[in-house]
C-alpha cells in the first residue's frame, strides 16, 4: 500500500467533513474519487497529500505516519497539484515549472544540471516547451493547466495527487491532459490520485473509483463495480442509465433526471 | 510590470546558483555609489575638508580633524547608511510575504510601537509627571524604542494569528494597530509639557543628529546576523509566494517559513528605529525601488538592502548640508528624496 488513510477524521473549522474514513492507494495503479459537490473529496485528497492534518487517524505514506515524515522528504515522492492553485504575478511558464525542483534544492545547489534536466522533460512532456518564456498570465486556461502539471511533473516525484485537473478546461483539453496522466502511469509507472467530476471520463482513465458521500467513501472498485445506475441513486440522487462507453468499453453514465424533482 | 528571466546558470563542482546579472549589477553599482556619498559625506559639513585631509584625519589621532571625522561624521554616517540597510531589508522581508507592495515595518506594529514607547518616556520622565521618571529614564531612548518595536509586532502577531498567517489578514489588522498606537502618539504629544514633546518630535520624525559609536555597534551586530540567515531563507521567501497549499506540497513549512522570515523583519526594524528613530519611507520605497530596477518579481533582498543604504546616507548628506546651519530631520529628506523617484519608475513602468 502506497498511500493510505486510517480512520481519518477532517474538518475544517467546527465542520466535520469526513468521519473515520479508511481508504488504501495500491502502488502503480490510477485511482479517482468521484462524489456529489461537499462530499469531502477534495478535503480527503488534501489530507493525503498531507496539505490538511486530520483531527483523528492518520495517513500513512509507504506504511509510515505522513505528519511524522519531514515534510521536505514527503515532497520528494509524493507531489499535489491543488485545486485552482495561485501563482505570483508576471511569472513565466518556465519559471513555474522550475519551482517544482524546490524539494530537491538546498542554497548551495540551486540549479544543478539534474534540475534543469527535469524541468526540460517536463515542459516537453505536457508539450509546453515552445512556450517556455511567455508569461503565465497570457496563457489560455488549458495551457496554464499544463504548466501547473508541468510543475508537478518537474517535482519528479512517482505519487502524484491531483485535484480537479480538468476544470475549465474544454472537452478536448479534458482528453489531453487524462491520456498525459494515463502515459505517465503507463510509461513512468506513477501512482496517481485523482478528484474529477466527469464521470465518463473517471470511468474511462482510472483503474479503480472511490465513489464518496456525506464524507463516506460508498463504493470502491473497478469502473465496472463501481459505476453503476444503483450508485447513481444513492450517491448522486440522479436516475441514469449506464451503458458502455462505445470507445473504451468502460460504463458510460447517460441522465435521466434528478431523483428529488420527479 | 515585465519581469525578465535574466538568470544565468553558475555552477562550480557539485555547487550551482542562478544569478541575475542585473541584481549583481545594481549591487556593485549601489556600493559604489554608498562609497562616494560616504566619502561625501566625511568632506562636507561645517568645517569643509579635501580628501587629503580626510585621510589624513582618518588615521592621525594628533590632527584635531580627527574627532570631527571619526568621532562625529564616520559614526553618523555609518548609522544612516546600516539603519537604511536594516530598514529596506526589513521592508523586503514584509512586502514579500504580504504580497502587498504597501507593507512596511510601520505595518508590524514595530516603527508605530516604538514612536508610543518613546514619547510616553520622553513625556512622563519629563517635569510634568516627575513621579514616574525613573524606570523610563533609565532605561534610555533607544532600549524604550526596541522595547515598543517588538512589544507592537508581537500585538500585531498575536492579533493576525487564526490557524496560520495570512498575508492580507496581517495587512488589515497591522493597520488598525498602527491607527491605534497613532492615536495614542498623538494623544501623549498633546498632554505633554512642550518642552518635552519638542525633543520627542524630533525623534519620530527620524534623525541621525549626533549618532555616535554607540549606535553603529548595535545595527551592525544585528545586520551581520541577520542578513546572512534572510538570505539563506531567500527561496523560502521565493517560495511563500505561491498558494500556501502549493507551498506546503513542495516542502516547505510554510508557518515555520513565514514566522522566521517575519521575525528576522521585526528585529531589523526595531534595531535600526531604535537607533535613528522611525525614518520614514526607507522600508516603503527602497524594496520597490530595487526591484524595479533589478527587474525582478518580489523585491530583491540584497540589492533592497543596498539602495536603503545609499537613500539614507544620501538623504542624511542632504538633511544635513542643504540648509546648513539648520539640519533636517533625515526622515523628511528620504520621503522628499525617495518619494519623486519612486513615481518615476513606477510611471515609466506604465508605458
Amino acid at each position: 500500500m502506497r498511500l493510505q488513510a486510517a480512520g481519518v477524521t477532517l474538518g475544517y473549522g467546527d465542520r466535520i467533513v469526513v468521519d473515520g474514513l479508511d481508504l488504501g492507494i495500491e502502488a502503480g495503479t490510477v485511482t479517482t474519487i468521484i462524489g456529489p459537490n461537499g462530499c469531502g473529496k477534495s478535503t480527503l485528497l488534501r489530507a493525503l497529500g498531507r496539505l490538511l492534518k486530520p483531527r483523528g487517524g492518520e495517513v500513512l505514506l509507504d506504511g509510515k505516519r505522513i505528519d511524522g515524515m519531514p515534510t521536505r522528504e514527503v515532497a520528494k515522492v509524493l507531489g499535489v497539484l491543488p485545486q485552482a492553485p495561485t501563482a505570483p504575478e508576471g511569472l513565466t511558464v518556465a519559471d513555474l515549472v522550475a519551482r517544482g525542483r524546490h524539494p530537491h534544492q538546498t542554497w548551495y545547489r540551486q540549479w544543478s544540471s539534474d534540475d534543469e534536466g527535469a524541468v526540460a522533460l517536463a515542459l516537453e512532456m505536457t508539450g509546453l516547451a515552445d512556450l517556455a518564456e511567455r508569461p503565465l498570465d497570457e496563457l489560455s486556461g488549458g495551457q496554464r493547466q499544463r504548466a501547473w502539471i508541468s510543475m508537478a511533473l518537474a517535482q519528479g516525484t512517482d505519487l502524484l495527487l491531483l485535484d480537479e485537473p480538468t476544470t475549465f478546461l474544454d472537452l478536448a483539453h479534458q482528453v489531453e491532459v487524462l491520456e498525459l496522466v494515463r502515459n505517465l502511469h503507463q510509461e513512468a509507472g506513477r501512482t496517481i490520485v485523482m478528484v474529477l467530476h466527469d464521470l465518463n471520463l473517471a470511468a474511462r482513465y482510472a483503474d479503480r473509483l472511490v465513489a464518496m458521500r456525506g464524507g463516506r467513501v460508498v463504493a470502491a472498485g473497478s469502473p465496472h463495480e463501481v459505476l453503476t445506475e444503483e450508485l447513481m441513486r444513492e450517491v448522486f440522487e440522479l436516475d441514469a442509465k449506464v451503458i458502455a462507453d462505445p470507445v473504451a468499453g468502460t460504463p458510460m453514465v447517460v441522465p435521466i433526471r434528478p431523483l428529488s424533482r420527479p | 510590470m515585465t519581469t525578465t528571466r535574466a538568470s544565468v546558470p553558475l555552477r562550480v563542482a557539485g555547487l550551482s546558483w542562478r544569478v541575475r546579472p542585473r541584481g549583481v549589477a545594481v549591487t556593485v553599482g549601489g556600493l559604489l555609489a554608498l562609497a562616494l556619498l560616504m566619502a561625501l559625506n566625511m568632506r562636507l559639513g561645517d568645517l569643509p575638508l579635501g580628501l587629503a585631509d580626510v585621510v589624513r584625519a582618518t588615521f592621525d589621532p594628533s590632527v584635531p580633524e580627527h574627532f570631527v571625522v571619526m568621532e562625529l561624521r564616520l559614526p553618523r554616517a555609518l548609522t544612516g547608511a546600516l539603519v537604511g540597510a536594516a530598514l529596506a531589508l526589513s521592508g523586503a522581508i514584509i512586502q514579500s510575504i504580504a504580497r502587498n507592495p504597501l507593507a512596511s515595518p510601520e505595518i508590524l506594529g514595530v516603527t508605530t510601537g516604538a514612536s508610543v514607547t518613546v514619547v510616553a518616556g520622553v513625556v512622563m520622565s519629563g517635569s510634568a509627571y516627575g513621579g514616574v521618571s525613573g524606570l523610563f529614564s533609565a532605561l534610555g531612548i533607544p532600549a524604550l524604542a526596541l522595547l515598543g518595536g517588538l512589544a507592537g509586532a508581537a500585538i500585531v502577531y498575536a492579533l493576525a494569528w487564526r490557524r496560520g498567517l495570512d498575508g492580507y489578514r496581517l495587512v488589515l489588522v497591522g493597520i488598525g494597530v498602527a491607527a491605534v498606537f497613532t492615536n495614542v502618539k498623538f494623544w501623549l504629544l498633546t498632554v505633554g509639557d512642550v518642552n518635552d514633546t519638542g525633543r520627542a518630535m524630533v525623534w519620530i520624525s527620524g534623525s541621525l543628529n549626533g549618532r555616535g559609536w554607540e549606535h553603529v555597534v548595535p545595527v551592525g551586530l544585528a545586520l551581520a546576523v541577520l542578513v546572512p540567515l534572510t538570505l539563506l531563507g531567500t527561496r523560502s521567501l521565493d517560495a511563500l509566494r505561491y498558494g500556501d497549499d502549493t507551498v506546503t506540497a513542495l516542502g516547505v513549512r510554510v508557518n515555520l517559513a513565514r514566522a522566521l522570515m517575519l521575525l528576522a523583519a521585526v528585529l531589523l526594524a526595531a534595531v535600526a528605529t531604535a537607533s535613528a528613530g522611525p525614518i520614514a519611507f526607507v522600508a516603503l520605497a527602497a524594496p520597490q525601488i530595487a526591484l524595479r530596477v533589478v527587474r525582478c518579481a518580489q523585491p530583491p533582498l540584497l540589492s533592497s538592502a543596498v539602495t536603503g543604504a545609499v537613500l539614507a546616507t544620501g538623504a542624511d548628506l542632504i538633511a544635513r548640508t542643504a540648509f546648513s546651519p539648520i539640519e533636517l530631520p533625515v526622515g523628511i529628506v528620504t520621503a522628499v528624496l525617495g518619494a519623486p523617484y519612486l513615481i518615476h519608475l513606477i510611471w515609466r513602468a506604465r508605458s
